[in-house]
C-alpha cells in the first residue's frame, strides 16, 4: 500500500489558475548526452546558436582587432543618436504599463495561483530584489554620474556649476547639484526596475500561473500560441542569451576596470588592458566555485556577503561625509526628480545630446540587456505575491535603495567637489580628467580611513563581479536548456567561462565601447520583444481568475 | 537487518531504473522492510510535472505502482530544491536522517574520469551517510 509522506513541507494548494493547455512537454527538444564524461542536456537549437554565433563574434574582434574597433566605435554613438528616441520611448511606456496594472483590476492576479502563499518572507524577499538588480553599476556610477552630470552633461540644459577656467559660479550650484542628483536617480530609479518587472511578471505569470517553461519565450503563448515552440521561440529565447551575456560582459569589463583602477590606487599595480585580463580570468575562477556551489550555497550566499558589505561602506560614507547636508541633498534630489521625470523622459525636442544619447539611451539598452537575467532572478522568488503588491515593491523598494545609495556616494562627492574645487580629488578625476574607474577611490581618498575603504571597496567590486557572473551562469543555462533547471552542472561552467571570455576578447578588441556598442545592440531587437511582451502579458492576465 | 530503505528515483529516466527497483524490492520483501521513493524536483514548471503538487501526485502514483508490482508497503517522499541539479546530493542526505532509512538503493552510472572532479551522487552519499548504500550500476 502506498502513501503519501508529507514531511517535507509540499506548498499549499495553488488554488485556481488558468493553466495553458499545450502539449509540448519541457525538455523535449533537447538533446541529452555526453562528451567525454561531461554530461549535457541543451536546448536545439538555442543552445548551438547562441554558443556558436558569440564564438564567431569573439573570432572576428580576436582576429581583426583594429577593424573591429573601429566598427564598435563607430557602432554605439550611430545607435544612441539614431535610436534614443525608441529606447526613451520604449522605457517610458514600460513605467507607465506597469503604474496601470498596479490600479487595474489585474492587479489582485496572485503569481502561482489564487491561494499562492509567498515563498519568502518581505525582508529576504526586498534584499534578494535589490541583490539582483545592479551590482557593480553602483560600484562604478555611484560617484561619476552624480558629479558628472551636475558638472558636464548638462541634463536639460542646466548650465555648470564651473566656469571655462574651474571657477564656481556661485548662482548655478544649487540647481546643478540637485539636477546632478534628479539626471542620476533617473536612470536608477522607476524606469530600470519598470523593465526588470515586466519581464519577471511575464516569466512568473506563464510559468507559475501556466505551467510553461521558465524561459522568455513562453510569456509568448497568448500571442504565437504553439509556434512559440518553434523557430519564434527559438530567436526570441536567442536573443534573450545575447542580451544577458553581453549585458553581463559590460559590467564585468566595468568591475574588470574598476578593481584594476582600485588596486593601482592602493597597491600600484599598474593599469593595463593585461592586468584587467588577468583580473577577470581570477575572478571568472573564484564564480567558477560558486556556480558549483549552486543557488543557496553560492548566489544566495554572496548576495548576503555583498549586501552587508554595501551597508558597512554605505553607512561609512554616510557618518563620515557630511551626513546632515546628505539628507538633505537625498531630499533635494528626490524632489528635483519628481519634478523633472516628465521633462527628463521626454524623448523629443531636446539638445541635450550629451546627456541623452550618451547616457540615457546607454543605460536603458543596458537595463533592457539585463532585464532577462533579473527578470528570472525576481520571478524565482516572487511567487506568491500578486501582480499589484509586486510590481509597487518591485518599482519602489529597490529604486529607493539605489536612490539612497546616489545620494550618499554622489551627494559626498559633490560636497567635495564644490566645497574646495581646487584639492577634490573626485573633480580631478571626474571634470579635469575623465577617469571613471577612478572616480568611487576619489571620493573615498576625501574621507578618513580612505586606505582601508579602498580595500573594503575593492572586495565588494570583485564580490559583485563575482555574483553577477554566477547568477549569469544559472540564467543563460536555464534559458539554453529550454527551461530546464535541473541541467548538467558543467553548462553552467561553460557559461561562466564563456562569459568572462567574451568580456576579455571584447576588452581586448575595442575596450568598453566594444562591450557598450554590444549591449545596445543586443538591447534593440530586444526592446522590441519587450513591448510585444506587455501585450502578452495582458492577454495573459486576463484569462487568470482574480 | 534492514526496515526503512530509501530508493532515490528520477522519474524522468524511469525506464532505467528497472534493475534497482527490482533489486530493491527483493531487499524489502527479503526483510519485511518498507520502501520510500524520494524524488527531487523545483517549484518552477519541469518536463515531469508543472508544480510540486502534479510532480508529487506522479511520485505517488510510482510508488503505488510498485507496491502493486512486489506487494511491499511503500510511500513517496517529495523534495523541493531551489536548484536540484547542485542541491540533490545534500538532499538527499537530509531524506536518509529524516526517514531514518537503513539502507538506500540506488542506481549509479558507471565510473569514469569525470568523477576526479563531479563525484557522483550515489559515491558522495555512500561517502556521507551512515546508512547502507548499495550502489546499482547502470
Amino acid at each position: 500500500m502506498a502513501e503519501a509522506d508529507e514531511s517535507q513541507g509540499i506548498p499549499a494548494p495553488q488554488g485556481d489558475t488558468q493553466l495553458i493547455d499545450t502539449d509540448y512537454e519541457i525538455g523535449q527538444d533537447n538533446l541529452e548526452g555526453s562528451v567525454g564524461p561531461i554530461g549535457f542536456d541543451v536546448h536545439n537549437p538555442v543552445f548551438m546558436v547562441s554558443a556558436l554565433s558569440i564564438m564567431a563574434f569573439v573570432f572576428y574582434a580576436l582576429a581583426l582587432p583594429e577593424q573591429a574597433s573601429a566598427v564598435f566605435g563607430w557602432l554605439r554613438p550611430w545607435l544612441t543618436s539614431t535610436f534614443d528616441w525608441f529606447f526613451m520611448s520604449a522605457a517610458d511606456f514600460f513605467v507607465l504599463f506597469c503604474l496601470f496594472l498596479i490600479v487595474s483590476p489585474w492587479g489582485k492576479v496572485r503569481l502561482g495561483g489564487k491561494d499562492a502563499a509567498p515563498d519568502y518572507s518581505y525582508i529576504g524577499w526586498f534584499a534578494m530584489l535589490f541583490a539582483a538588480g545592479m551590482g557593480i553599476g553602483l560600484m562604478f556610477f555611484g560617484v561619476l554620474e552624480p558629479v558628472y552630470h551636475m558638472a558636464i552633461s548638462s541634463p536639460l540644459g542646466t548650465p555648470s556649476p564651473f566656469d571655462a577656467d574651474g571657477n564656481i559660479i556661485p548662482g548655478n550650484v544649487d540647481r546643478a547639484k540637485a539636477m546632478g542628483l534628479a539626471a542620476t536617480i533617473y536612470h536608477w530609479g522607476l524606469h530600470p526596475w519598470a523593465i526588470y518587472a515586466v519581464v519577471a511578471l511575464a516569466l512568473g505569470l506563464f510559468s507559475f500561473n501556466k505551467g510553461l517553461p521558465l524561459t522568455i519565450r513562453s510569456a509568448f503563448y497568448p500571442i504565437f500560441g504553439e509556434r512559440i515552440w518553434g523557430w519564434t521561440g527559438h530567436v526570441i529565447d536567442i536573443l534573450a542569451v545575447f542580451a544577458t551575456l553581453f549585458g553581463l560582459a559590460t559590467s564585468l569589463g566595468f568591475g574588470a576596470q574598476q578593481a584594476n583602477a582600485g588596486l593601482n590606487h592602493v597597491f600600484g599595480v599598474p593599469i593595463s588592458i593585461t592586468v584587467q585580463v588577468i583580473l577577470i580570468t581570477i575572478i571568472t575562477g573564484i564564480a567558477l566555485f560558486s556556480v558549483l556551489r549552486g543557488l543557496d550555497g553560492g548566489v544566495k550566499l554572496l548576495s548576503e556577503i555583498n549586501m552587508g558589505i554595501a551597508a558597512v561602506l554605505l553607512l561609512f560614507v554616510l557618518l563620515a561625509g557630511p551626513t546632515l547636508a546628505i539628507f538633505t541633498d537625498f531630499g533635494k534630489g528626490l524632489w528635483a526628480y519628481a519634478k523633472e521625470i516628465v521633462p527628463l523622459s521626454n524623448p523629443i525636442g531636446r539638445t541635450d545630446d550629451a546627456y541623452r544619447d550618451g547616457w540615457t539611451a546607454f543605460y536603458w539598452a543596458w537595463w533592457i540587456s539585463w532585464s532577462p537575467f533579473v527578470g528570472m532572478f525576481i520571478a524565482r522568488v516572487s511567487r506568491g505575491r500578486t501582480v499589484r503588491e509586486f510590481i509597487t515593491c518591485v518599482l519602489i523598494i529597490p529604486s529607493m535603495v539605489c536612490v539612497l545609495w546616489m545620494a550618499v556616494f554622489g551627494g559626498v562627492a559633490i560636497d567635495q567637489v564644490l566645497s574646495d574645487p581646487a584639492t577634490s580629488a573626485v573633480k580631478a578625476q571626474v571634470i579635469d580628467n575623465y577617469n571613471p574607474p577612478l572616480s568611487l577611490f576619489a571620493m573615498l581618498e576625501g574621507l578618513p580611513l580612505s586606505s582601508i575603504t579602498s580595500v573594503i571597496a575593492i572586495v565588494l567590486v570583485i564580490v559583485f563581479f563575482v555574483t553577477s557572473s554566477d547568477s549569469g551562469s544559472l540564467v543563460i543555462d536555464t534559458i539554453t536548456a529550454g527551461g530546464k533547471v535541473d541541467a548538467p552542472v558543467p553548462q553552467r561552467v561553460f557559461w561562466a567561462t564563456f562569459e568572462g571570455a567574451v568580456a576579455i576578447v571584447l576588452l581586448v578588441g575595442g575596450g568598453l565601447s566594444a562591450l557598450q556598442a554590444m549591449v545596445i545592440s543586443t538591447g534593440l531587437p530586444f526592446t522590441l520583444v519587450l513591448l510585444v511582451m506587455c501585450w502578452a502579458i495582458l492577454k495573459g492576465l486576463r484569462a487568470e481568475p482574480r | 537487518m534492514f526496515t526503512e530503505i530509501m530508493v532515490p528515483v528520477d522519474l524522468r529516466h524511469a525506464e532505467k531504473l528497472a534493475k534497482t527497483l527490482t533489486i530493491a524490492a527483493d531487499l524489502a520483501q527479503k526483510y519485511g522492510a518498507r520502501i520510500t521513493y524520494v524524488g527531487v524536483t523545483a517549484n518552477v514548471p519541469s518536463s515531469i510535472a508543472r508544480n510540486p503538487e502534479d510532480y508529487h501526485e506522479k511520485l505517488v502514483q510510482f510508488a503505488a505502482s510498485q507496491a502493486a508490482m512486489h506487494r511491499l508497503e511503500t510511500r513517496a517522499h517529495m523534495i523541493v530544491a531551489d536548484d536540484p541539479a547542485v542541491d540533490l546530493n545534500h538532499k538527499l542526505s537530509q531524506a536518509v536522517q529524516e526517514l531514518r532509512a537503513d539502507l538506500v538503493v540506488m542506481a549509479s552510472h558507471l565510473p569514469n574520469v569525470g568523477d576526479y572532479v563531479w563525484s557522483s551522487h550515489g559515491g558522495l552519499l555512500a561517502s556521507h551517510s551512515k546508512a547502507s548504500v548499495f550502489l546499482v550500476r547502470a
